[in-house]
């Protein structure tokens, strides 16, 4: 097994130990951090892999937590059954929008990936018999098997590590190696006989059901869901937790995630600016270290041994 | 006959790019194509190619209307292009630009779950060292001088494995020693594998060394055709290229 692996294993270890702390603030974070991890990986596959910046990446995120809450607080469908059909709806949806939004190139992409999600949005919030309108919907409570704040952990810790692997495999497959090439240069990759819309259109599908199985498990970790969940805001979080942690390394939207998630944690309970610290760090982040922080420390470790 | 254009005609917005070319290319030709700047060389590359929609016309190849298809079944269908201006994946390795190239080729890219990694390895050494660029396969492409990029952009057309290649100028912006060995390359690539060219140049010595046949664009028209020896006595060709007599 290549050293890389090692390092991973040992890392998923470490945070499989994280219970035993005993800190509930910990098993909390982490948990949060899986989830917003998963949904940061799966919107760089866009974002970094293909080159298409979607700001509109909360619907499917949205789409996900709803199936999943509806799924199981109206039809009485087994909490394993609810993950993968919450999946296949982000992807449906996905496969409808991304054939329209594979379309367009660049900031009208953009644009109108922004436009489906806000779509979305309104349809949660106006759809009052279904969704519960702006109340949301309430007491989505953990399967009778899974009782605990920590057996749900160990949940989103397995449903996150197999999507992970999942992606990280795709990512380097012949179809991922396209996908970069696609965001080298999509006129070059048609010339080689590629269809890009085509793959643009799947890497979107791809992208949205890991967006909506992290949605899924949003879900039930909060126990209630809202309308906001799909607004604008949470794509462009995720946006920015994917720039943080360097959209060109595989790993980067989880590293972003984490020390997104942990600042404001920590920065909330003494301040109410977070906003204010948010775009500093942005700032910075844009001006100096333009490859996020796993970037950043790539680069590093590229100097001090130059021979690597 | 490989290749059959039949008047095709494109304008932007009013201006008429191409006003009508007719042409075949006979199987295993080297034929090349000439004319001032603005003589709708590249547009009428791209029209071929299916980058650009035609506005009339017609275009056959090996037997197959390609005239309304999209570039990439066009290119499965073994014509391959190159550009004028650099296009290859830059922040991929030398290795991954060809390799890409290979594996599409070989009809692996909806591959999801093999290791792209130790995939194609011979074939993309293959023609690695038939473009010369063996010694770089782990340089990152957009970093190579310009003179190794051009030769990458060919590996990637080569790579497609194509029966006919498009090329526009692809000496464009090289020194006198690099076009002389491009050109050599290029035909010796071309007659090995028995492969038919089609290529615009702006060195008038290039294109009379290894051309077979030599079409004259002027103003989106052909003006004259013919053998080297044809088109340096022909009067027309003459007034473009030395000025009116």
């Amino acid at each position: 097994m290549s050293r890389q692996n090692w390092i991973l294993i040992t890392i998923l270890v470490l945070v499989g130990l994280i219970p035993l702390t005993g800190s509930r603030y910990y098993v909390f974070l982490f948990t949060d951090i899986l989830i917003f991890g998963l949904f940061a990986l799966s919107l760089n596959l866009l974002l970094g892999y293909t080159g298409l910046v979607s700001f509109g990446q909360a619907a499917y995120f949205g789409i996900g937590c709803y199936t999943c809450a509806l799924l199981i607080k109206k039809a009485g469908i087994v909490f394993g059954f609810a993950f993968p059909i919450a999946g296949i709806f982000g992807a449906a949806a996905a496969l409808v929008i991304g054939f329209f939004c594979v379309r367009l190139t660049k900031i009208y992409f953009a644009m109108l990936t922004l436009a489906f999600s806000q779509v979305v949005w309104a349809i949660i919030f106006k759809w009052n018999a279904l969704t519960g309108g702006d109340t949301g919907i309430y007491g989505i409570d953990f399967p009778n098997f899974m009782d605990s704040k920590v057996k749900f952990f160990y949940f989103t810790l397995i449903v996150v590590s197999l999507s992970t692997f999942i992606l990280r495999k795709i990512i380097n497959s012949p179809f991922g190696r396209i996908l970069t090439t696609i965001r080298e240069n999509p006129e070059r990759t048609e010339f080689i006989g590629i269809n890009v819309k085509l793959f643009q259109l799947l890497a979107f599908i791809i992208s949205g059901f890991f967006s909506a199985i992290s949605g899924a498990l949003f879900a039930v970790f909060n126990h209630s869901i809202f309308p906001d969940f799909c607004y604008w805001p949470i794509s462009a979080e995720v946006l920015i937790m994917t720039l943080l942690g360097g959209m060109y390394s595989f790993f980067g939207p989880m590293v972003g995630a984490a020390v997104l998630l942990y600042l404001r944690l920590e920065v909330t309970s003494y301040t109410q600016y977070w906003p204010f610290i948010l775009g500093t760090i942005m700032v910075l982040l844009l001006f100096f270290f333009p490859g996020g922080i796993v970037g950043f420390i790539q680069d590093q470790i590229k100097r001090l041994m130059p021979s690597k | 006959m490989i290749l059959q254009v039949e008047n095709l005609i494109k304008s932007f917005d009013g201006f008429i790019a191409v006003a009508g070319v007719s042409f075949q290319v006979e199987k295993g030709e080297i034929c090349s194509i000439i004319g001032p700047n603005g003589a709708g060389k590249t547009t009428l590359f791209n029209m071929i190619t299916g980058h650009l929609p035609l506005d009339k016309g017609r275009v056959i190849f090996n037997g197959i209307d390609i005239s309304r298809l999209p570039a990439h079944k066009i290119c499965r269908l073994g014509l391959g292009r190159s550009f004028q201006r650099i296009n290859i994946f830059p922040r991929l390795t030398v290795f991954e630009n060809i390799q890409a190239a290979v594996l599409t080729h070989r009809g692996k890219s909806l591959d999801f779950f093999t290791s792209v990694q130790p995939l194609f390895q011979e074939e993309t050494e293959e023609i690695l060292e038939k473009v010369g660029l063996q010694g770089h396969r782990y340089e990152v492409s957009g970093s190579l001088a310009y003179g190794f990029q051009k030769q990458l952009e060919l590996g990637i057309t080569l790579a497609c494995e194509p029966e006919m290649l498009l090329l526009d100028e692809p000496t464009a912006g090289m020194s006198t020693q690099e076009t002389r060995a491009t050109i050599e390359l290029i035909g010796k690539i071309v007659r090995d594998k028995g492969l038919t060219l089609l290529f615009t140049e702006h060195d008038m010595s290039v294109v009379f060394s290894i051309s077979e046949r030599i079409l004259v664009l002027h103003q989106g028209q052909l003006i004259a055709s013919g053998d080297p020896d044809e088109v340096r006595t022909n009067p027309d060709v003459q007034k473009i290229y030395m000025g009116k007599k």
